[in-house]
């Protein structure tokens, strides 16, 4: 019997994957052996290190562009800026963890490394070529997140949430995989490429029908995962009650990831379907950014406000999404910069303010808190105002840049609605800035506020300012990633 | 023969399905998957694959089906279902969703798949060889295959870190109370 | 040999009982059992669709496809466990399963 011929492996197009995985079974090992039980931040503090390195090695790869592992995987400059949003999100998370854990009694070593993993997970999804890739990238991060969302345990509301998770995102997969037998029985192949070009190929032996089922089921697995109405219902429940540092990464991460994956999906198999999946996609997004605002104007408990509204959002950037051009792309990776930035700021706000005894989220938490801590206030109104959409942050020119490119791409009644929708969102963002800096405290709340969830503060606050005064360099380099892209 | 074959099976499967979507009791429901399990495994027996016949068999079948018998004997809850259905017309609109799934289905599959018998020949003789299964894994597909063992890895960890003892001091609250989860939208 | 839509057919009816099951039944463990169900029933229609055009690929994905399918499982199974350490109940419904 001959030999098993393994092709050529180009290693550096997966740098960033390989650092980060290795980094994490080996801060595994760390973990367990050489870190006692009282110092654990210190595998946070590797953990950090570790995304850090995996950032610092995707910089040389910035003119470097292919594919390997016979063409799973590609490396090209938007799935690179993908994995550096990815890594900051991350690195923000484990910082707002650092602390938040020991407060709440749930901390184990573990948890850095799984943060690690879902990164990882996520890079495969921006990464991914071959939708079997594609498929395990969405396993690999959804069964950590499970395993995050339960970390809380024994407080059942944390374990209820898991099991939710779990039992919605197992129902997911089981449509992926539906939806990836029936675009192989169509077409022969899972590779994205592949499929476009025996689609376009009248000579091959392709089945538009059963591709049209196909693509539809992979559609709606990743309606579940970024959360598009009507597949959204089960974003408020988890998001309370898993905990909050996992939220965070939730609301970002999966997005991000779900949405670059989708997008290249269908830029770069489904072109020719565009017909199809075209309306059936601004149904969706109309139907997000209406009903995600409409949940969250609705809500008294933050934490669901802030679900909901990523709902809201998840409708923005489909919209961006929908325009497969490298404007829209383009449009796209500004977008998920600033909402990262901005909701993780958001979202370590709430923590600070989030008590260990009795953990409500409660609006009334916000009263007042200009007179406690101005700093911290000024820095939720910062991200409220983003959210919103209000210059001059970040958020603002995100959803400006969206707006725009849609409507050239010819959106425009999916703007309208965007428009509109984000003026009824302005209601409850400035509730929450209106109860902070207009009523004097009630109670006797004291936000805590440790280093780490600091830092997070003043680097998402502040970038999110500073994208939203001087946007052009980053601008500048999302303009600049699509030259050699195809996607 | 082959038809015989087929048929038979099929209507195995189809049974140990329906069964398992009726039975009251979850250890019945898992006997009645393993039926279904061995059906399915058979066809691919059928369909030249005794590499993932003998997977399905002692993975599936084997390994998955007693995890489920194990966990629902250790937990004593095969008929925690005796409750009553807390959304009435939940079970109506399934139903229909299901009906219309199966249509739908039904109707992709008659449109979409070749009614011709699979080519047969030297080429299918073969086909499904074990040998160039595992060639494909460690080549062409050797990034799924990699990727597969950390899924596991980050499994092994759920599992131990999800059954640890922490200490109900520790804990945020006490178990049974579920605050605040009563807003609805 | 039997036709390849033979076998989608049989495919398609089984994964249509999974979501059911997932839909219908309030049982936690029921639940998983059904989503083992349709990931069955999509490798039934991987295999069969592999037979069709003689490539081998599909049986790999099937492979795949049962790994994550393992440890989707075990991560479940030990979530349960975990709740029933909590609480006495596998339904799904005292889970609070399903409210908006």
């Amino acid at each position: 019997m001959d030999s098993i011929q393994i092709p050529p492996i180009d290693f550096r197009l997966i740098a960033p994957l390989l650092v980060v995985t290795t980094w994490a079974m080996v801060l595994l090992l760390v973990d367990v052996f050489a870190i006692p039980a009282n110092r654990k931040k210190l595998t946070g503090y590797l953990a950090i290190a570790g995304l850090v390195v995996a950032g610092l090695v995707a910089i040389p790869l910035w003119d470097v562009s292919g594919s390997t592992f016979s063409n799973m995987v590609v490396l090209d400059r938007y799935s690179l800026i993908l994995t550096w949003i990815f890594l900051i999100i991350g690195a923000l998370t484990i910082t707002m963890a650092l602390d938040y854990l020991p407060r709440h009694g749930i901390e184990q070593g573990e948890f850095y490394p799984l943060i690690m993993f879902a990164v990882a997970g996520m890079i495969l999804m921006a990464q991914g070529t071959d939708l079997i890739v594609l498929f395990l990238g969405v396993e690999l991060l959804s069964i950590t997140l499970y395993i995050l969302t339960g970390f809380a345990y024994p407080r059942l509301t944390s374990e209820e949430a898991a099991m939710k998770y779990l039992v919605l995102g197992a129902f997911a997969a089981g449509f992926f995989i539906y939806g990836i037998a029936l675009t192989y029985g169509a077409v022969g192949t899972t590779n994205l490429a592949l499929i476009a070009e025996r689609l376009a190929d009248p000579a091959a032996e392709t089945n538009q029908l059963l591709l049209l089922a196909g693509a539809s089921l992979i559609l709606i697995t990743f309606a579940f995962k970024v959360a598009l109405v009507p597949f959204h219902m089960w974003t408020p429940d988890v998001y309370e009650g898993s905990p909050t540092p996992v939220a965070a990464f939730m609301s970002v991460g999966t997005k991000g990831a779900s949405f670059a994956a989708l997008l290249r999906i269908l830029v770069t198999a489904l072109p020719a379907l565009e017909p199809f999946w075209l309306p059936v996609l601004g149904m969706l997004a109309a139907l997000t950014m209406i009903i995600g605002n409409l949940g969250a104007l609705s809500q008294t408990n933050v934490k669901r406000m802030l679900a909901y509204s990523s709902v809201g959002h998840a409708g923005y950037i489909l919209l961006s999404i929908m325009v497969v051009s490298e404007r829209g792309a383009q449009a796209f990776l500004f977008y998920t910069l600033a909402y990262t930035l901005t909701n993780l700021g958001a979202f370590a706000v709430v923590i600070a303010l989030e008590q260990r005894s009795n953990a409500t989220w409660s609006l009334d938490d916000f009263t007042g808190l200009y007179k406690r801590q101005p700093l911290l206030a000024l820095a939720m109104a910062v991200f409220m105002f983003s959210l919103a959409g209000v210059p001059p942050t970040a958020g603002f020119m995100a959803k400006f840049y969206v707006f725009t490119t849609a409507y050239e791409g010819g959106l425009g009644w999916l703007v309208l609605i965007g428009v509109l929708t984000s003026a009824l969102a302005v209601f409850f963002y400035l509730r929450v800035v209106i109860r902070m800096f207009m009523h004097e405290p009630q109670g006797e709340l004291e936000p805590t506020l440790d280093r780490g969830l600091s830092a997070d503060i003043a680097i998402a606050g502040g970038l999110t300012l500073l994208f939203g005064i001087v946007p052009a360099p980053i601008i500048f380099l999302v303009e600049r990633s699509l030259v050699a892209a195809g996607g | 023969m082959d038809f015989v074959l087929f048929f038979l099976t099929a209507a195995i499967a189809l049974a140990g399905a329906i069964a398992m979507l009726v039975a009251r009791n979850a250890i019945h429901s898992a006997l009645f998957l393993l039926l279904n399990f061995g059906a399915i495994a058979v066809l691919f027996l059928l369909l030249q694959s005794p590499f993932l016949f003998t997977i399905q068999l002692s993975i599936y079948a084997g390994a998955i089906m007693v995890l489920f018998l194990f966990v629902v004997m250790l937990l004593g809850a095969e008929q925690v279902e005796a409750a009553q259905d807390k959304l009435p017309w939940q079970q109506p609109l399934a139903l229909v969703m299901g009906a219309g799934l199966l249509v739908i289905a039904v109707i992709t599959a008659v449109r979409g798949g070749s009614n011709d018998a699979p080519p047969g020949g030297e080429a299918a003789e073969a086909f499904g060889d074990p040998a160039s299964l595992g060639e494909l894994l460690f080549t062409e597909y050797l990034l799924p295959f990699q990727i597969t063992g950390i899924i596991l890895l980050v499994a092994v960890i759920g599992v131990v870190v999800l059954n640890q003892q922490r200490t109900q001091a520790q804990s945020e609250e006490t178990p049974g109370e579920r605050p605040s989860s009563s807003v609805q939208p | 040999m039997v036709p390849t839509t033979f076998y989608v057919l049989l495919s398609a009816a089984l994964f249509t009982i999974g979501v059911l099951g997932v839909l219908i039944r309030r049982n936690a463990i029921v639940v998983f059992m059904s989503v083992e169900l349709m990931l069955n029933a999509a490798n039934l229609a991987l295999v069969a669709y592999a037979r069709e055009r003689l490539a081998v690929d599909g049986q790999v994905l099937v492979f795949f496809v049962i790994t994550v399918a393992a440890a989707e499982v075990a991560v479940g199974l030990a979530l349960l466990v975990a709740i029933f350490k909590s609480k006495r109940t596998a339904d799904i419904d005292e889970v609070s399963m399903l409210r908006g």
